[in-house]
């Protein structure tokens, strides 16, 4: 390292002590690059592939207004996936090599989406555990030292939150509704709680890239802490609406102030992680084929705007 | 027939119509070339799915057997469905999906242009927030079809045979029969079948900027005033309505 980039990494990690945001135009270290390129696209793949477990329950969305909020909630994801691939590619990667990354298996996305939703009472669960765990998440993520990717969380979190109320909303009627409905949503729990658990990482003692991600404040806050906070306020919800939380273990914690849990099952969060979820094919052959079906249109109105272009040189 | 009967009927056919629209816009999710044609496309679902909902609201407001607009939705077979047949046709591949939407968005402009200054003023009051929508949509899906006509030699293969496999069911946007003439003739409804020549004419001008020609056959379905549908309506009712039908004592 020459004097010129010690300066500069100086300069760097004084502006992120004082947290002034990163620009696009900044110098900045290869590996703060490289983390948020990895970090964003993972995030923009995780919206966008979050669509399919969703779409999954268009069609049979059981009221007008159901059907409503749930194409609103998608048509949501998929423009929060277009803005975090804008906020990647001011940090010079393009979406077709990010869309090549997914493709290849070389970029991942958020392991919850490989659980299918094989109930309505599902898609109450995903908006209220997984989007509320992406809340959680996000709401910290405000506070990012880079300025296109905090921007982007101050955006996505106001819809994210209407999204929250919205699966909250499914399962309590559901919980409250007959038998069957209220069967459905105590299920879908059980199903849910463990994989959105596990959206926030492995345990900070065993999370290989949180150092530096914590010192150059590209996370605010640790993987555990992130995941306190989401039991801690969803385990007051579900008593609300009188479903129970599959964990024998929990229990609240007078001296800690938190409430205790039971311990996560790591062999199947590195499962689906390495490919061997539920879905982990299925997602991703769902995307392959979409994109490749669609290469005629694609080419078409590139071919169009060329010839439009020609046009307006004549 | 009573005049709520009646004024029943009509609101059936419009919001049937769009609410399968809705069903099938919304079978792209997740599927399109590109994220931002995803976006698209679940937006002008949703349109379809807001407009299907007012016009089946205006439909409880008259029905003696007074069912709600889900009721409405969820509840009808095959046979009390009134949607265009157009709307129930397959998504195929994005050329069918385009030429589908086209054919009808020009219909729809003229339509809502003319409801504005319906009698009634539910009516009246859809157009006006329907209008802003639909000319939207014609805009989306007429750029598409010059692109894709004047795209390359496969996609101009692909949008021809589309626009002339949906045009055997572009005769039915102009029919009426008595329910339509008197609705129309009272002022709350709108003769479609003066709309024929002006769709024709704005169709024809975007197929020629598309490099696109008009479909020279004469083929021709209709059915959908009686509830006599194309087979694909069946399935789609199947899908959509199983929640309610499986669970009739359940609210969602
Ligand atoms: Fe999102
Ligand atoms: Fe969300």
């Amino acid at each position: 390292m020459n004097m010129n980039e010690e300066e500069l990494l100086r300069n760097f990690e004084e502006k992120i002590d004082v947290d002034q945001k990163i620009e696009p135009r900044d110098w900045m270290p290869e590996a703060y690059r490289k983390h948020l390129i990895r970090q964003i696209s993972q995030h923009a793949h995780s919206e966008v592939i979050g669509m399919q477990p969703e779409g999954n329950w268009i069609n049979r969305a059981p009221s007008l207004r159901a059907k409503m909020v749930l194409l609103a909630k998608i048509q949501d994801e998929a423009g929060h996936g277009l803005y975090l691939y804008s906020a990647a590619e001011t940090l010079g990667i393009s979406r077709e090599e990010m869309l090549d990354q997914l493709h290849t298996l070389k970029a991942k996305y958020s392991n919850i989406f490989n659980y299918p939703t094989l109930t309505w009472a599902d898609i109450g669960a995903v908006g209220w555990l997984v989007d509320g765990a992406a809340i959680v998440n996000q709401v910290s993520l405000q506070r990012t030292s880079y300025g296109p990717y905090s921007r982007g969380m101050i955006r996505i979190c106001k819809e994210e939150s209407f999204h929250q109320r919205q699966g909250y909303e499914i399962m309590a009627q559901m919980a409250q509704g007959t038998p069957e409905q209220k069967e459905m949503a105590q299920d879908a729990l059980n199903r849910f709680w463990w994989p959105s658990m596990m959206m926030f990482g492995p345990h900070d003692s065993n999370s290989p890239n949180t150092g530096n991600a914590l010192r150059w404040r590209i996370k605010r806050e640790s993987n555990d802490t992130l995941r306190q906070r989401f039991i801690d306020k969803t385990v007051q919800q579900a008593n609300v609406i009188g479903l129970t939380i599959p964990d024998p273990d929990l229990k609240w914690n007078e001296e800690r102030g938190h409430y205790d849990f039971g311990e996560i099952n790591w062999e199947e969060f590195y499962a689906v992680i390495n490919g061997n979820g539920p879905c982990n094919k299925e997602r991703i052959d769902h995307h392959k084929k979409a994109h490749e079906e669609g290469r005629w249109v694609r080419e078409a109105a590139l071919a169009y705007a060329e010839k439009q272009k020609q046009e307006t040189l004549v | 027939m009573t005049d709520k009967e009646r004024l029943l009927q009509y609101c059936l056919r419009q919001g049937d119509t769009h609410i399968i629209f809705g069903y099938r816009l919304g079978e792209w999710c997740s599927k399109a070339h590109i994220l931002e044609e995803d976006i698209a496309l679940t937006n002008i679902a949703l349109d379809h799915m807001g407009l299907g909902n007012a016009w089946l609201e205006r439909a409880a407001s008259v029905d003696s057997e007074k069912r709600s607009p889900d009721d409405l939705a969820y509840r009808r077979n095959e046979r009390e469905y009134y949607n265009l047949l157009l709307a129930e046709q397959p998504n195929g591949n994005y050329a069918n999906t385009i030429a589908r939407q086209f054919l009808f968005d020009v219909y729809s402009v003229l339509y809502y242009s003319e409801l504005l200054n319906s009698a009634d003023d539910t009516l009246a009051g859809i157009a006006g927030k329907g209008l802003k929508e639909v000319r939207y949509h014609y805009k989306h899906s007429a750029q598409w079809v010059v692109r894709l006509g004047d795209g390359t030699v496969e996609s101009h293969k692909k949008i021809q045979e589309a626009i002339d496999d949906m045009w055997r069911f572009t005769e039915e946007l102009f029919e009426m029969d008595e329910t339509d003439d008197i609705i129309a003739k009272s002022g709350v409804g709108v003769d479609v079948s003066g709309l024929k020549e002006a769709w024709k004419t704005q169709v024809s001008e975007v197929l020629e900027k598309a490099t696109l020609s008009l479909p020279d056959h004469n083929l021709s379905r209709t059915g959908s005033k009686t509830g006599v549908h194309t087979e694909h309506l069946g399935h789609i009712l199947a899908e959509m309505q199983y929640l309610p039908r499986a669970y009739p004592d359940a609210q969602w």
